[in-house]
């Protein structure tokens, strides 16, 4: 009745609810978690018994840090940004409907659901990119730091510093490997000197965990390195003009699974630094990665919360759905 | 935020470099913009100067002139006029020297050059037309002479002017549409120019070179897109084709020049040859052109036509040239209207000469508009200058027409897959 | 009998034998089925009966003026003709057209009673050429007939005939670019028999003044070609260039990054336009009204060798007509800069100049050279704009209020007039052909490899 089946990113990919609630339970978890209780893991394995199983997620890594920053989050009052009532019009038609998400320091916070969904969308008004798009028209309130960003008295340039953005496939310039991360701070004239822009540069790459691979080769062309390498150098780039919040779109789709392993592995070490939000196809990943998850679907946020949450015991039924893959 | 120095973005300094780097796009926007409008002013700069000096060449001021024909020293019988040689015999009469007399008479000495040929071209016509006005002394408006037309448009020399005044006293004085400046050909006399030679000429001319260089242009570019194998010899067809579509103009002339006029010795300034030089010249242009259209259109069309038993020659000529036409169509316009504005290959080919008439066929000597306008433009009399306007706009109206006409077709017939 | 009435004769027997071929396949039609429809048999054999016929006459008529002028200058009249060559062969040239009925008579009376000889043996001849045609013809279209049969396949045989046919139309391409090189070269290695090639290409003063008369005065003939591969860069690369490339440039980015849709609907024809409008109308302008701006300018400002012809009023007028090429060129190549450059850019707070600047125009910079290379070698050929605004004094000097002149204005300088055609003059205008041929085919071919090898492959 179990079957393995390899996992794709487009596989919809089932959490063993059971696992979860094992896992929770011997370590003894308080309950700012909500009660689950019993019955409804049960009908959610008993479901899952007519479907064809996965592979258990580890999501051992994720409780783990969960039970960390479980009070952290409960206890961290002002998110880093926050978005109310967000809409999206492309000429007449909207492609984003009232959407209010709060974004955390210190926090990932994963966007999952079937494609054309808006999620991409959303993350790109967190940055004023849709700007760039002439048919494009946003409303609601998005703020950062309390500030309002969509007012024309924030400054886009100063804000795209601030926010910066990773984007899915890797786009490095076709520069040296040095001029690719020096392009920031350079424009933003965030170094006074040479030596100083050196500095920038070697921390930035480090960050992005590239720099033992390339310090010997730092004017060899960006788009001579392998795709893994080169979205790493897309994050060093965005690492480079301090950012306080990162924002990644699908950024593993076009990675083999080593690099995007890697790419994760970099994602739980800069959690520390920066607020990151993460648009995923990849509910694994998500899950792997994230701790607070918002789930998409048709234009409209369907459900926001913890990770756990969303993927034991969603609220809403098509969270369910889509999470248990019945369709996506 | 954990950094080795956190960015301050709202502290001075960097509000500063924030202000300059904005004031830098706006200098850099201003630049593009004016870059733009240098262009475009300069176009329409251009197009007024040559309608503001042009339009006076449309427009020709007459001169009454009464000729009692009893007294001249024309011996006319009207009834001698009835025949097919009524022009002939006209022709043969002096009647410059009638009309000089009966001007000197009207309106006094200087008026003796106050006409020029084109009244003895419009006292001709008259007379042919009518052969009974040469019974009485009728009043007939001739056009004036190219002194009397410029001084009376803008001003000329003294002599002019007076005579000017003296016939708008005497309300002799009047502009009318200059209709022989499309019907006339080539002359000396700048009043009596017309641009119909040159018309005539560079219709037969386009058209030589629209038979020639439009089926070889679509042949071939069937031939390299569809058929062609890939190998050494069609890689040089296919750089030859694309070196050609940049080589100056002037080397096809000098091509046309050593073999068709020197080794295969045709008519030298004919349309024929020029069609052929033209053809030369634009066909590159309608290869690539054609070569583009029929990479649009999609393989699939091709898949279907050969997956019900089509011919590779049948899908391509029923299907897929008929899909490819309206680009084919549109770069053929295009390269039509570059041809037709050409000038420098005709000139070695030999259309440099004086044509009085306008050709009677493709093997008649003949020259074309532009050629026609580059020959006025050397011309050191006065009136010329207004002519060679007029000619000018006349052929910016045709190119206007053939490149809508491109723009239209590509437009409303071209299918984007 | 002519040789055009042969060609009638012969495409009347393609139309005849296809029509017969077409009725005998529509008959054979109903009694089985058929490889290929009727038509295909019919078109068969009318081209199996054109094509080899057309081509005999093709060949024949060449030959056949050959024959005629042999036999004509052996008969009597011919051979009374005087010894010097220039003047037979202008009695010939009158005879010939006389005999074609061109004109009544000529100008020497000899020619018109060579008329008659030329016209018999004109003739004779074309009678055994038409024959020979028509000959032809009717065997193709007898053996191509007897092939008709229900499994023949007359559409393949038909097909593989249009196959050469566009076989051939392609070939015309080669064969144009192998006519300008072997006539533009046979012409100028007879310049070089007559003048030393080093002189030409080296040579610092141009004044050709041939002598028509071994003993004539005032000839010095000096053909050094410096002062015009000058001439023509100065005012083609330099100084259009210095007007276009900048202009076109920022046209480029301005219409494509920060033109209003609408706004740039409209300004992107009014660009084409200035491509359009013919190279005569500008040399027109910029000999009426733009040279006599500059040269007044010119002695404003103190330069008193201003001239009315100078090579600034053709330079200016010339770049602002290459400007179209040079916009659109940039146009493409920065179009051809993936949008995901341009949002890893702005994502990271550039300002829209900025990215224009420091992210696209360097990654679109092999095209926007290769355009510039483009039209550079446009402005080198140009003839009109110089022929009626710059001069005609071959002058080494970098005023640019001066009169220069360049190659093309040469050419057409050397080639207009009555010419013997042997002389140096005339030929000295192929040498001139070749070098302006040579050169603009190097800065295409440098353009081209320029944009291969440099352009960042985006897949």
């Amino acid at each position: 009745m179990k079957e393995k089946q390899p996992t794709t990113p487009t596989t919809p990919v089932r959490v063993t609810s059971t696992a979860i609630a094992a896992e929770s339970k011997r370590k003894g978890r308080s309950t700012t978690r909500k009660e689950v209780p019993a019955e409804p893991e049960n009908k959610v394995a008993e479901e899952m018994e007519d479907q064809v199983a996965f592979p258990a997620v580890d999501v051992s890594h994720q409780a783990n840090i969960e039970e960390e920053r479980a009070h952290e989050v409960a206890t961290n009052g002002e998110p880093k940004m926050s978005a109310r009532d967000v809409s999206v019009f492309y000429g007449d038609k909207q492609a984003l409907k009232d959407v209010s998400i709060d974004i955390h320091e210190d926090v990932v916070t994963a966007f999952i659901g079937p494609s054309g969904c808006g999620k991409s969308t959303f993350l790109r008004c967190l940055n004023r990119m849709n700007d760039t798009i002439p048919t494009a028209r946003v409303t609601g309130r998005i703020e950062l730091d309390g500030e309002d960003i969509t007012t024309s008295s924030m400054d886009v340039v100063q804000l795209r510093a601030r926010v910066g953005m990773v984007f899915q496939k890797p786009n490095p310039f076709p520069k040296s490997i040095f001029e690719n991360v020096a392009y920031g701070p350079r424009i933003h004239g965030l170094s006074s000197s040479k030596a100083d822009l050196e500095r920038i540069v070697e921390k930035s790459l480090k960050r992005a965990g590239l720099w033992d691979e390339v310090k010997d080769r730092l004017e060899e062309s960006g788009t001579a390195l392998s795709g893994g390498q080169q979205q790493r150098l897309c994050i060093a780039r965005a690492i480079a003009v301090d950012p306080e919040v990162i924002l990644m779109d699908e950024p593993c789709s076009a990675l083999d699974p080593i690099a995007t392993a890697k790419i994760e592995e970099l994602i739980h070490e800069l959690r520390g630094r920066y607020a990151i939000a993460i648009v995923t196809h990849n509910m694994q990943q998500a899950a792997r990665v994230s701790q607070r998850t918002a789930f998409f679907h048709l234009g409209e946020l369907v459900e926001y919360g913890k990770t756990s949450e969303i993927f034991t015991n969603p609220r809403e039924q098509r969270t369910q759905d889509y999470i248990t893959g019945r369709y996506g | 935020m954990n950094s080795i120095a956190p960015t301050r973005w709202t502290d001075g300094s960097m509000n500063k470099r924030l202000g300059r780097r904005y004031a830098a796009e706006r200098r850099f926007r201003l630049l593009g913009f004016v870059a733009v409008s240098v262009s475009v002013l300069f176009l329409a700069f251009l197009l007024y100067n040559m309608a503001a000096k042009g339009l006076g060449g449309f427009v020709r001021y007459e001169a009454a002139l009464p000729i009692d024909f009893a007294k001249s020293n024309l011996f006319l019988d009207p009834a001698a006029l009835r025949g097919p040689d009524a022009e002939q015999t006209v022709a043969s009469a002096d009647l410059e020297t009638a009309i000089s007399q009966a001007a000197t008479a009207t309106y006094g000495p200087a008026a003796a050059e106050m006409f020029g040929d084109g009244a003895v071209n419009t006292l001709t016509r008259d007379i042919v037309r009518n052969p009974d006005i040469l019974k009485d002394t009728p009043t007939l408006w001739l056009p004036v002479g190219s002194k009397v037309d410029i001084a009376a448009k803008h001003s000329g020399d003294p002599a002019s002017e007076n005579l000017v005044n003296l016939l708008k006293s005497r309300h002799a004085l009047r502009s009318s549409f200059n209709s022989d400046f499309l019907t006339a050909s080539d002359s000396t006399d700048p009043s009596s120019v017309g641009v119909w030679g040159a018309l005539k000429g560079t219709f037969l001319t386009i058209l030589v070179t629209i038979v020639l260089a439009f089926p070889i242009g679509v042949l071939a570019a069937v031939y390299l897109e569809e058929f062609a194998p890939r190998n050494r010899w069609t890689d040089a067809i296919e750089v030859s084709i694309n070196n050609l579509a940049a080589v100056p103009s002037i080397i096809f002339g000098l091509l046309g020049l050593a073999v068709f006029l020197n080794i295969m010795d045709l008519p030298r300034s004919a349309p024929l040859v020029g069609g052929m030089t033209l053809a030369l010249m634009t066909m590159p242009v309608i290869v690539i052109a054609g070569r583009n259209a029929i990479k649009t259109v999609p393989p699939s069309i091709r898949d279907a036509a050969l997956g019900v038993g089509a011919s590779k020659m049948q899908v391509v000529f029923h299907h897929v040239l008929p899909l490819a036409l309206p680009g084919i169509l549109t770069g053929t316009i295009i390269g039509m209207a570059r041809a037709l504005g050409e000038t420098a290959p005709l000139l070695m080919i030999g259309m440099r000469a004086f044509i009085a008439a306008p050709p009677t066929g493709i093997t008649a000597p003949a020259t074309v508009l532009p050629v026609q306008i580059f020959l006025w433009s050397d011309e050191v009399d006065r009136g010329f200058v207004e002519k060679t306007s007029a000619a000018i706009i006349v052929l910016l109206l045709f190119m206007l027409v053939m490149n809508g006409l491109a723009i239209y077709l590509r437009n409303r017939f071209e299918r984007r897959w | 009998m002519s040789l055009g009435l042969a060609l009638v004769a012969v495409l009347i027997v393609a139309l005849g034998v296809g029509w017969a071929g077409y009725v005998r396949a529509r008959r054979l039609r109903t009694a089985s089925r058929m490889h290929s429809l009727p038509i295909y048999h019919g078109a068969y054999a009318a081209l199996w009966a054109a094509i080899p016929a057309l081509l005999l006459l093709a060949v024949w008529a060449p030959m056949q003026a050959r024959l005629v002028d042999t036999a004509v200058l052996s008969s009597p009249e011919g051979r009374a003709l005087p010894a010097f060559e220039m003047q037979r062969e202008s009695i010939l040239s009158e005879a010939r057209e006389i005999a074609d009925g061109e004109r009544e008579q000529g100008f020497n009376p000899q020619s018109s009673t060579l008329a008659p000889r030329i016209r018999e043996a004109q003739s004779r001849y074309a009678l055994m050429g038409g024959a020979a045609a028509i000959l032809v013809a009717l065997v193709a279209a007898g053996l191509a007939l007897r092939r008709s049969a229900p499994q023949f396949r007359a559409r393949t045989g038909v097909e593989r005939w249009l196959l050469i046919v566009l076989l051939a139309a392609s070939l015309i391409a080669i064969l144009t670019t192998l006519g300008i090189l072997l006539s533009l070269m046979f012409e100028s290695l007879r310049f070089f028999r007559l003048y030393p090639l080093h002189s030409f290409a080296f040579g610092l003063e141009w004044s050709p003044q041939t002598a028509i008369r071994a003993d004539q005065a005032g000839s010095s003939g000096a053909f050094g070609a410096i002062p015009l591969l000058w001439g023509t860069f100065f005012i083609g690369a330099i100084i259009a260039m210095i007007v276009a490339v900048p202009l076109g440039l920022m046209s480029a980015i301005y219409l494509t990054q920060y033109a209003h849709p609408r706004v740039r609907a409209w300004l992107k024809p009014i660009l084409e336009i200035l491509a359009g409008v013919p190279t005569v109308v500008y040399g027109y302008f910029a000999a009426l009204t733009v040279a006599p701006v500059v040269r007044d300018f010119g002695l404003w400002i103190g330069v008193s060798s201003a001239s009315s012809e100078s090579a600034l009023a053709a330079g200016l007028v010339m770049g602002i007509m290459i400007i179209p090429f040079i916009s659109s060129m940039a146009d493409d190549s920065i179009a051809a800069v993936p949008q995901a450059m341009r949002d890893g850019s702005l994502a990271m707070g550039a300002t829209k100049s900025e990215t224009i600047r420091r992210v696209l125009l360097p990654a679109a910079l092999p095209g926007v050279i290769g355009g510039v290379l483009l039209a550079v070698s446009r402005a080198i050929g140009e003839t009109m704009i110089v022929v009626m605004a710059a001069g005609l004094a071959a002058n080494l000097t970098l005023n640019p209020f001066a009169s220069v002149t360049t190659v093309t204005v040469q050419i057409v300088q050397l080639l207009t007039g009555d010419q013997e055609f042997d002389s140096a003059k005339t030929l000295a205008a192929f040498a001139l052909g070749l070098a302006l041929f040579l050169i603009t085919l190097l800065l295409n071919l440098i353009a081209l490899h320029v944009v291969r090898r440099y352009r960042e492959q985006y897949e």
